[in-house]
């Protein structure tokens, strides 16, 4: 420990911490903008300059560790002058057209240049403007109001491993996008959307299919039903105000309704129903000697890299549809066919975390009648947010309500598929009771469950030994695709989520997720598995009914039709 | 003469593509004295020589060599600084295009010394003679047996390669020059780390410049005690001059500290051209200060440049005479800047931009008190926050010539047909 000075506050402190970290735990605030706290040490806007004592220069609070002694201030007039001066720099060259923009009243700079008190134009615009990357159906960058910060480079390069996003060129001409100025649909990204959830301004951000879904709703020929994904019911509240973490799943259906959707389903419910295919495909590749370990398959990022970058790898990967792509199905076959409605009229909308939703949703394979897709549209928890907001629904003082049959009834092993290691846990409360022909005493299962990037457990099934693994970022994604290529993987299922945390962390949750926020959405993902009266899959009362009534058996031939799917090699 | 030849006394006396004639006048017969010393006394030689770094910044640099010598890695790196893009600089070109040799034996000394079996030299990609020169010498070098394994015998190893950029200015830099050697695009890291600790791949890395590496076995041969004899008590040694600009002998020149500038422009450089008048001087390159005629009887000393709270440079001296216009020659060496920043960091990125736009108002006529006030705060600015050595540096041309020429703004706005257009 060692002392030091911090606007005439004598301060003692870890000096393994940098100086942002230690005026921030005494409640000095040193505004930042590069910086992020997942990220390591960017130190490239300037804006939490220091002065230190005995220093000609100015220093980077985000990057500079104190030594004893040190006198530091954050808010000298040299200090704010030249903070100024940087943010009216990357305003000089940003299109600043606030009013229009997805990040209005969201904007890490707009916030930083009102704190600062920049109220005039000292600087000649020097935007050259650049056209909109709208190749993709999932995000779109918008290099005019790129501040070149490098958080997305960092996100893309360090956490998932791929390094899609990058700088080029130099001077004032560096700008930040795929390589050789590609498109990103040309490029592998796999549209996991974490750049645009760490993005400061409104440079990057999803595809905003609002627009298609308000017109769906006024169209009286259309019905308009709605599934909302696990994860959504524990970030939308933070969204719209409430504290991080909070569980709305109740005013979430009556805003859904508000909003004019025909029905409200849950997503949960394929959920479960994903656990009954995918568990039975397991079992079946077990006593089949089908291809091991079996990698499960609702991430939509996770399956682009697969199909970019491991297409040797898709023998592992079970065939069963995501929830989503599930809910579609059966919305536009069993659910058409028992309500009398033409499929054709039925307009599916999901509500998801995720901005590669938007393209699964888009893949020619995930349609019933090889014409239309069987999700219409897919939007983000932002995008619902913002239709709530749109409709001017006071979200706080909202009364609950319950989903809409037959879709509604759903389990604690569904809530989980928002969480790393759900679907995992999920999973095992269905396998292990029908492997051991028991009822299981406690359907925790620890090991899986948390932030870090690789799990694993073990597991004791009469006897034998099960090995699992969990993995979250296409970082810890690779390592596991390495494995099976090596043939050293020793595990016999594993779960692949392509952002971290899971679902809870996807690219379409509210923005500038944290760990620390990730966290308490985790912990809301538990506390709704704990509340509901039902947590293992196969004891779902409505997925019964839906095998005896229409599917008849998991893996049986309705089921292929419809809720199980292939891949292709992407990679030439 | 002022001059006083020591790391170019070979220089124009052997054949730089024949070893055998860098041979015979003693090459490498100082790296044979210095394996027979223990890696401590080599390095205790080196700081009782009091040499400093001679690419620009001043370091000591037996504290470098120290500190590689200390750490405990299984991989140590050697890399010498030849991307010689400051405009105005062409010494390390002419050492190693005159001597390589002197260069090899001078890493091949502080490789044995820091304990390190692996160097490149990074050489600016502009400077293809040079590359073909270094290289051929390696080759030879290597034949010899001063490179490679086991050298001349002894238990010490020392592979050198060279590597060269695609033209960016800022590789200079040592952090974006590591990055380029690990193929990655020209851009600075964050410090610390530094690079003796963690550099080139992670590993601790030796960075210098030709010229200091030039001098090792200079002050092997002299000893550490007689090299410090050589030129002022802060400033010891010899210091390679680029002379350039409005003046009669443009070339490189080596000379003790000490010497005043005003006699490097007259004896050596043979005064102004044309009977025109010298009107500034531009020291260390564009990245330095711009100095009027009445200071030039200063000396070339490392403390001396302090006071214009710039490094030495790497010893250029720019010589301007009365026709050159100081915004122009201002104007001209933002662009240069602007065109070489890496773009990483907002003030060096976006803030040319907006110098040049102030500097433009002067050179046509239309400059306001403000835009002065604005030129001088973005000057500093940039100066003060910048994330690397080319952003800090940058401005300052522009803070000496409001120093020093102040009078020249204000008669510049006085004569200007000031638009001020208030909010």
């Amino acid at each position: 420990m060692i002392r030091l000075t911090i606007n005439n506050q004598p301060i003692i402190a870890d000096e393994n911490k940098t100086i942002l970290t230690i005026a921030k735990e005494n409640n000095i605030h040193i505004p930042t903008l590069c910086h992020y706290s997942d990220l390591g040490i960017h130190s490239e806007c300037r804006v939490c300059v220091v002065e230190i004592d005995g220093q000609k220069g100015l220093s980077t609070a985000c990057s500079t560790f104190p030594k004893d002694g040190m006198v530091i201030k954050t808010n000298s007039p040299r200090v704010i002058n030249s903070r100024k001066n940087t943010v009216e720099l990357l305003l000089s060259n940003h299109d600043a057209s606030c009013t229009t923009c997805v990040r209005n009243m969201h904007c890490e700079l707009q916030t930083l240049a009102n704190k600062l008190g920049i109220e005039e134009k000292r600087f000649e615009s020097v935007l050259d403007i650049k056209e909109l990357d709208l190749s993709t159906p999932s995000i779109v960058r918008n290099p005019n109001r790129c501040i070149k910060c490098g958080r997305c480079v960092e996100v893309c390069r360090s956490v998932q491993g791929m390094s899609v996003l990058d700088f080029h060129g130099r001077g004032q001409d560096m700008s930040v996008g795929p390589a050789y100025h590609h498109l990103l649909a040309d490029v592998f990204c796999t549209y996991c959307g974490q750049c645009a959830n760490v993005c400061p301004v409104g440079a990057i951000m999803e595809k905003d299919n609002t627009d298609d879904v308000w017109e769906a709703i006024h169209d009286t020929n259309k019905h308009v039903i709605v599934q909302i994904a696990p994860a959504i019911r524990v970030s939308l509240g933070e969204e719209l105000g409430l504290a991080v973490g909070d569980i709305v799943t109740g005013q979430m259906v009556t805003a859904l309704k508000l909003i004019g959707f025909d029905q409200v389903f849950d997503t949960n419910f394929t959920a479960d129903l994903t656990i009954l295919e995918e568990g039975n495909e397991l079992l079946s590749r077990i006593q089949n000697g089908g291809t091991l370990p079996m990698i499960t398959s609702c991430c939509p990022a996770w399956i682009n890299f697969l199909e970019h970058r491991y297409p040797e790898v898709i023998s592992n990967v079970s065939t069963c549809k995501s929830p989503q792509q599930m809910f579609g199905a059966l919305a536009k076959s069993y659910y058409a066919s028992k309500n009398h409605l033409d499929p054709k009229n039925i307009f599916v909308v999901s509500v998801m975390p995720c901005t590669a939703k938007k393209f699964e949703a888009t893949r020619p394979e995930m349609s019933v009648n090889h014409e239309d897709p069987d999700v219409d549209i897919s939007l983000t928890t932002r995008e619902l947010g913002k239709m709530i907001r749109q409709m001017g629904i006071d979200f706080t003082h909202l009364e609950s309500s319950e989903f809409d049959g037959p879709f509604g009834e759903t389990t604690g092993a569904a809530a989980l598929f928002g969480a790393t290691g759900g679907v995992m846990e999920a999973a095992l409360r269905t396998v292990v009771e029908v492997l051991t022909k028991k009822s299981l005493d406690n359907l925790d299962f620890i090991p899986v469950r948390g932030m870090d990037g690789f799990k694993e457990a073990t597991l004791d099934l009469n006897g034998q030994s099960l090995k699992v693994a969990v993995v979250h970022t296409l970082s810890n994604a690779k390592i596991i695709c390495e494995q099976i290529k090596n043939g050293t993987s020793p595990y016999l299922f594993v779960e692949v989520m392509a952002c971290p945390g899971g679902c809870v962390g996807g690219g379409g949750q509210p923005y500038g997720s944290t760990r620390e926020q990730v966290g308490k959405r985790l912990k809301a993902i538990y506390q709704v598995d704990r509340d509901l009266a039902v947590r293992k899959s196969h004891e779902n009362p409505s997925i019964v009914k839906l095998y005896d009534e229409y599917l008849k058996t998991p893996l049986g031939h309705l089921s292929h039709e419809l809720l199980h799917t292939h891949y292709h090699d992407k990679r030439s | 003469m002022i001059t006083q030849p020591l790391i170019t006394k070979r220089c124009g006396n052997i054949d730089p593509l024949q070893i055998d004639s860098a041979l015979k006048a003693g090459a490498y017969s100082l790296l044979k004295k210095v394996l027979d010393l223990s890696r401590l006394q080599v390095i205790e030689e080196i700081k009782n020589s009091k040499i400093r770094g001679r690419g620009g910044a001043g370091f000591p640099a037996h504290i470098k060599l120290m500190s590689l010598y200390q750490e405990n890695s299984p991989q140590k790196y050697l890399v010498c600084n030849a991307d010689e893009g400051e405009p105005g600089n062409f010494k390390d070109r002419y050492l190693m295009e005159h001597d390589p040799h002197l260069i090899i034996e001078g890493m091949a000394i502080a490789a044995y010394a820091a304990g390190t079996s692996r160097g490149y030299i990074y050489i600016r990609g502009e400077y293809q003679k040079s590359i073909e020169i270094m290289k051929q010498a390696i080759t030879q070098a290597s034949a010899k047996g001063f490179l490679g394994s086991q050298i001349l015998g002894k238990d010490f190893s020392f592979h050198l390669e060279v590597r060269s950029g695609a033209g960016s200015y800022v590789c200079g830099e040592e952090f974006s020059l590591l990055e380029s050697l690990e193929g990655k695009a020209g851009r600075t890291r964050v410090k610390p780390p530094f690079p003796t600790v963690k550099g080139l791949f992670g590993y601790p890395t030796l960075i210098n410049n030709v010229e200091t590496f030039a001098n090792f076995p200079i002050i092997m041969d002299l000893s550490g005690a007689s090299y410090a004899k050589i030129g002022t008590p802060s400033s010891t040694g010899t210091k390679l001059l680029s002379l350039s600009g409005n003046i009669q002998n443009r070339g490189v020149f080596e000379v003790p500290f000490g010497i005043p500038f005003r006699k490097i422009i007259d004896e050596l450089g043979g005064g102004i051209p044309e009977g025109r008048q010298l009107k500034m001087v531009q020291l260390g390159g564009v990245c330095g200060p711009i100095i009027p005629e009445y200071l030039i009887d200063m000396i070339v000393d490392y403390e001396r440049f302090e006071v214009f709270e710039s490094k030495t440079g790497a010893g250029a001296i720019i010589v301007i005479d009365d026709s050159q216009d100081l915004f122009e020659l201002l104007a001209n060496i933002s662009d240069f800047f602007a065109h070489e920043s890496c773009g990483k960091c907002t003030p060096c990125r976006e803030g040319h931009a907006q110098i040049r736009k102030t500097l433009d108002k002067f050179i046509h006529y239309q400059a306001c008190e403000k835009d002065l006030i604005s030129l001088e705060s973005q000057a500093r600015i940039m100066h003060q926050t910048s994330l690397c050595g080319l952003g800090q540096s940058a401005p300052t041309s522009i803070i000496s010539a409001l120093y020093f020429f102040r009078n020249a703004f204000f008669d510049r706005i006085n004569a200007s047909n000031c638009q001020e257009v208030s909010a």
